[in-house]
C-alpha cells in the first residue's frame, strides 16, 4: 500500500475517532440519564471497540491499551455483569475523556498526562475485575492477541516469498472427506484442490463409492472423498493451513513421506511450533466440540449444525430487526454517503458565486442593450436566474452541518468547569440539528467555549447559595440553536444570579470606560462586559479568565457577521444570544449611493428606511446631529463623511435615511445619498490583501461589473460615536 | 473478470482499509455499513465474495451470516469473518451461522488476499 493511501487512511481514522468519540460520549449521557437501553450500551461498546481496531492498524500502542481496559468493562456491562450507574458511568465519563485526549495525542502529538491516565485505567481495571496492573502490564500479550500489525506492505501480493536455499521435496499424502457442513459454508474441495496445488505437484484420487443410488441421493448430503497426493517443499504447516477454515467439517489426515504425521520434523522449531498449535487446538476443540460431533456420519448432517444455533441466531435477528426499527429516526446511517475534500466544495462555491456574478451582468448587460423587452429573452433570463440560485443553494447546503458537532463538545466542558468551581451543573442541549455553513461551526467552538465558561463560573452560584436562595441546588445552563429569519440564533442560558450591575457598573467607572456620571439604562450597563479591558473577576479566575474577556467573544461573533446580546434577570439568570448569518458566501444587501461610490448596506441590519424632512434634522453640538422619528431621537450618521468620502457634511433634505440596528439593539439612522435597489451579492473578502479596513465588512462584484464595499455598520456607528472609525480599528487591532 | 467483493463493516477506517488492499489486488469491491445495508446490497448486486464485521449496529456480522444462507441465491457464496476477537468462541459461531473462513483484524493485505483465495479460488 502506498504511503499516500496511508496517510489518507490514517485521516479517515481520526475523522471516525472523532465520530465514535462523540457517540460514546452521547451514549454516555444518555445512561447517566437513565437510559437502560441495551441497543445504547452496544453502541457505546462498539465505538470504543472501533477505535481500539483501527488504533492497532496504525500500532497507536497507548491507544489501543487504554480503550482494550476500557472495552473490557464496557462488555462486562454489555453482558449485564456490571450496572452502568452512579460512580461507575462517571468513571466510564472520565475515560471517555482520556480516550478523547489519547485520539487528539496520536494525531497531533504533544503529552499526554500519564498520571491521570494510570488513574482512570486503575479505576476501570477494578471496576472490571482485572487487576489494573495487568492491564499496563501485559501490552504485548493484548497486541499479540489482537493480532496488530500495520498495513504497510506494498501490493502486488502475488509475489512469491523467496524460496529457502536448496529445500527439501517432501511427499504428502492426504485423506480429506468432507462433511455436509463443509459445503453448508460454501467452502469448496475444487478451490481447496487449488490451493494445494499452489504448493507443488499434486495428484488427485476421486473415492465416489459412498454415492447413494439416485432416490436415496440427499443434494445436500456429502458423500464424496478424496485423496491427494502433493509434492512440495513447503512444510506440513502450510499444508494444514490450506484446510485451516474447514478443520472440523471434515476427516482429514496428512502423512508426510508416508509417516502419519506428528512424525519428527527435520527442524525442531517446526515441532516446537506444531505442539504450541495442538495446544490451542486442544482449548479450541472444547469450544467447538458440541458441533463437530454433531457433523459426522449423518447424511442430513446440514441440518444437525443449524438446529442447535437457529434459536440464538432467531432471536439475535429479531432483536437486530427491532433495533433497526428504534433507529429508523436516525435515517442518517441509511442513507448514502460520500467524503468530499473541503477544497473542492470551496472550489464550486467561489466558482458558483462566480456564475451569480456573470448571471447578473448578462442581465444587465441585455437589459442595457434593450434585447430584455422581448418576453422570450426575459423568461430565458428569469428561468437563468432561478437555476442559478438553485444551484447556490445547493452547493450552500453541501457546506452547512447540523451545529451537533460544537455543541457535542460542552458536556465535557461543562463537567470539567462544574468539577473546578465546585458547581453542580446539568447542561440541556437543543436544536443540536439546526445547520449552518460549516466555517460558522468551527469558529463558534471557541466564543460558546468561552461563554458556556462563564455562564458557570460567574452565572450559576454556589450549590449552598442557590439553596440559600430557594433554588435547586443544581443550576441549569441551557444551549439552543434555532433557525430565526434567515440566521441561525444560539442562546446560551443559564438560571445563576443574574449580571451583577451595581459591579459591572463600579468596575467600568474604576477602568474609566465610562464616566462616573453616565446615565445607563440596564441594557446599556449589561452590554458594558463586552467592552475590551473589562473582566468582573477581581483575580483571573483559572476557568474564565485566560485574560481573555466577552470582547474577543464579541469580536469573534463579528468578523462571522453575527450579532450578541444579552438579556439578564436579576436572581433569575442570563440569555447571551448569538445571532449569525447561514452562510459567509451571500448576503442580501441594499445597494446605495454614497457621494458617487456605490456600498452595499446588510440587509439584517436595516429596519427602515426614509426620507427625512429638514424640519427632522437637529444639530447637537458640533459637527453631531440627530433625527426625529416617532417622538425618538436617533443619531444621522453620514456615511459620506464617516468613511473619508468627502468633508462636507450632505445635505439631509436630499438624502435618504437608513435606519439600523446595531449590536446591542440601538438605533441609528444613516444617511445616504440614493438607494440604486436590493440584491444578493456574493461577498469578496478584502482581508487578504488590505487587512482590515475600519467600516468596511468586504467587497463583492455587481452586475454591471463595478466593484461595490459591503459596509460594516456595526463598525461605522461605533466609529461615529467614539468620534472616529480609526480609533475603534486600532482598538481591535490592539486587542 | 474480476471477482466482486461485498464488505461489511461498521467502521469507515477498516472499509477503506479493505477497499485499498482489494482493489490493489484486483477486485471489484462493494461496501456496506452494516447487515441490514449487507442485505440491502445484496439485493441489487451478487457478490463472489463477502467479508463482514462481527460487532455492528442493526444486524451483527452473526445475523447477517444467517440470513445470506438462509437466502437461495447467496447460500453458496463463501463469507469471511473479519474480527479482532481471534478467539475459539467467536470463530465457532461464526461458523454456526454458515461463514466458510475468517481474517483475523487488523490484516496483513497479503493474508486477506490469501484467505479470498482459500474460499473462492
Amino acid at each position: 500500500m502506498a504511503a499516500s493511501d496511508m496517510d489518507a487512511l490514517r485521516q479517515i481514522f481520526f475523522q471516525e475517532c472523532e465520530e465514535q468519540l462523540s457517540e460514546l460520549e452521547a451514549g454516555l449521557l444518555e445512561i447517566e440519564g437513565g437510559s437502560t437501553d441495551m441497543e445504547i450500551v452496544n453502541a457505546v461498546f462498539r465505538a470504543v471497540h472501533s477505535v481500539k481496531g483501527g488504533a492497532g492498524a496504525f500500532a497507536l500502542e497507548d491507544l489501543v491499551r487504554f480503550a482494550h481496559v476500557f472495552e473490557t468493562v464496557l462488555d462486562e456491562v454489555r453482558k449485564g455483569r456490571l450496572a452502568a450507574a452512579g460512580q461507575v458511568v462517571e468513571t466510564l465519563l472520565r475515560a471517555a475523556d482520556v480516550l478523547a485526549d489519547l485520539v487528539r495525542v496520536a494525531r497531533d502529538g504533544g503529552d499526554v498526562d500519564q498520571s491521570r491516565i494510570q488513574a482512570v485505567s486503575d479505576e476501570l481495571g477494578s471496576l472490571s475485575g482485572t487487576p489494573a496492573a495487568s492491564a499496563a502490564d501485559e501490552p504485548e500479550e493484548n497486541l499479540d492477541d489482537l493480532g496488530f500489525m500495520p498495513v504497510v506492505v506494498e501490493l502486488p501480493i502475488f509475489d512469491e516469498a523467496p524460496a529457502p536455499e536448496e529445500p527439501a521435496v517432501l511427499e504428502y499424502t492426504i485423506s480429506f472427506k468432507p462433511h455436509a457442513s463443509l459445503y453448508a459454508n460454501a467452502n469448496e474441495p475444487i478451490v481447496l484442490m487449488r490451493e494445494l496445488q499452489r504448493l507443488g505437484e499434486i495428484t488427485v484420487a476421486c473415492d465416489t463409492q459412498s454415492i447413494p443410488l439416485l432416490g436415496e441421493l440427499d443434494p445436500e448430503g456429502a458423500y464424496l472423498a478424496w485423496t491427494i497426493n502433493l509434492k512440495t517443499t513447503q512444510s506440513e504447516e502450510d499444508v494444514r493451513g490450506v484446510f485451516e477454515f474447514v478443520d472440523g467439517d471434515c476427516d482429514l489426515t496428512i502423512a508426510v513421506n508416508g509417516e502419519e504425521t506428528g512424525g519428527p520434523s527435520d527442524v525442531d522449531i517446526e515441532a516446537l511450533l506444531r505442539s504450541v498449535r495442538e495446544e490451542a487446538a486442544e482449548q479450541a476443540a472444547q469450544a467447538d466440540a458440541p458441533i463437530a460431533d454433531a457433523a459426522p456420519e449423518q447424511p442430513d448432517a446440514i441440518a444437525a449444525p443449524s438446529e442447535p444455533p437457529a434459536v440464538a441466531p432467531k432471536a439475535e435477528a429479531a432483536k437486530s430487526e427491532k433495533s433497526g426499527n428504534e433507529k429508523s429516526g436516525g435515517s442518517e446511517a441509511a442513507q448514502p454517503t460520500i467524503r468530499v475534500d473541503l477544497d473542492r466544495v470551496d472550489r464550486l462555491m467561489n466558482l458558483v458565486g462566480e456564475l451569480v456574478i456573470n448571471q447578473a451582468m448578462l442581465s444587465q448587460r441585455l437589459m442595457e442593450a434593450g434585447l430584455a423587452r422581448s418576453t422570450e429573452v426575459l423568461s430565458g433570463l428569469d428561468e437563468f436566474e432561478q437555476l442559478t440560485r438553485d444551484i447556490q443553494e445547493g452547493v450552500m447546503a453541501i457546506r452547512a452541518q447540523p451545529v451537533k458537532s460544537v455543541f457535542q463538545r460542552m458536556p465535557r466542558l461543562v463537567r470539567e468547569v462544574a468539577a473546578a468551581t465546585g458547581k453542580k451543573v446539568r447542561l440541556v442541549t437543543e436544536g443540536e440539528g439546526t445547520e449552518v455553513d460549516k466555517t460558522v461551526i468551527e469558529r463558534l467552538a471557541d466564543p460558546l467555549t468561552h461563554m458556556i465558561r462563564n455562564a458557570i463560573d460567574h452565572g450559576l452560584e454556589k450549590p449552598e447559595v442557590r439553596v440559600a436562595n430557594g433554588k435547586r441546588e443544581e443550576g441549569l445552563v441551557r444551549l439552543s440553536a434555532t433557525h430565526r429569519g434567515g440566521r441561525i440564533v444560539i442562546d446560551i442560558a443559564d438560571d445563576g444570579a443574574g449580571i451583577n450591575r451595581p459591579r459591572v457598573r463600579s468596575i467600568a467607572e474604576e477602568k474609566g470606560l465610562i464616566p462616573t456620571n453616565a446615565q445607563l439604562t440596564d441594557e446599556e450597563t449589561d452590554n458594558l462586559i463586552f467592552l475590551p479591558g473589562f473582566s468582573t473577576a477581581s483575580t483571573i479566575s483559572d476557568i474564565s479568565g485566560r485574560g481573555v474577556g466577552m470582547d474577543v467573544v464579541k469580536r469573534s461573533i463579528q468578523a462571522l457577521g453575527g450579532r450578541v446580546s444579552i438579556s439578564s434577570r436579576p436572581g433569575e439568570g442570563s440569555t447571551f444570544t448569538l445571532s449569525l448569518p447561514l452562510t459567509l458566501a451571500v448576503l442580501y444587501g441594499m445597494v446605495v449611493t454614497v457621494a458617487g461610490q456605490t456600498l452595499v448596506v446588510p440587509l439584517t441590519s436595516i429596519i427602515e428606511t426614509l426620507k427625512p424632512k429638514l424640519s427632522d434634522v437637529h444639530a447637537f453640538g458640533g459637527e453631531a446631529r440627530v433625527i426625529e422619528l416617532r417622538n425618538n431621537f436617533l443619531p444621522l450618521i453620514d456615511v459620506g463623511r464617516e468613511l473619508g468620502f468627502r468633508d462636507q457634511g450632505a445635505d439631509p433634505g436630499a438624502g435618504v435615511a437608513i435606519l439600523v440596528e446595531s449590536e446591542g439593539g440601538a438605533q441609528s439612522a444613516l444617511l445616504v445619498d440614493g438607494i440604486q435597489g436590493q440584491r444578493q451579492v456574493v461577498i469578496k473578502s478584502l482581508e487578504a490583501n488590505y487587512g482590515r479596513v475600519p467600516g468596511i465588512a468586504a467587497a463583492t462584484i455587481l452586475g454591471d461589473g463595478r466593484v461595490a464595499l459591503i459596509l460594516d455598520v456595526d463598525a461605522v456607528v461605533a466609529g461615529s460615536r467614539n468620534g472616529s472609525l480609526s480609533a475603534e480599528s486600532a482598538l481591535a487591532l490592539a486587542g | 473478470m474480476s471477482k466482486t467483493i461485498l464488505t461489511v463493516d461498521d467502521s469507515r477506517t477498516m472499509r477503506e482499509m479493505l477497499l485499498l488492499a482489494l482493489q490493489d489486488a484486483g477486485y471489484h469491491v462493494l461496501q456496506a455499513e452494516d447487515g441490514i445495508h449487507g442485505l440491502e446490497v445484496l439485493k441489487d448486486k451478487p457478490a463472489d465474495v463477502i467479508i463482514t464485521d462481527i460487532n455492528m449496529p442493526r444486524l451483527d456480522g452473526f445475523g447477517f451470516i444467517e440470513h445470506v444462507r438462509r437466502d437461495a441465491t447467496h447460500r453458496a457464496v463463501p463469507i469471511l469473518v473479519l474480527t479482532t476477537e481471534s478467539d475459539a468462541e467467536k470463530k465457532s459461531r461464526a461458523r454456526s451461522a454458515g461463514a466458510t473462513g475468517w481474517i483475523v483484524k487488523p490484516f496483513h493485505p497479503v493474508k486477506l488476499v490469501d484467505a479470498i483465495r482459500r474460499v473462492a479460488g
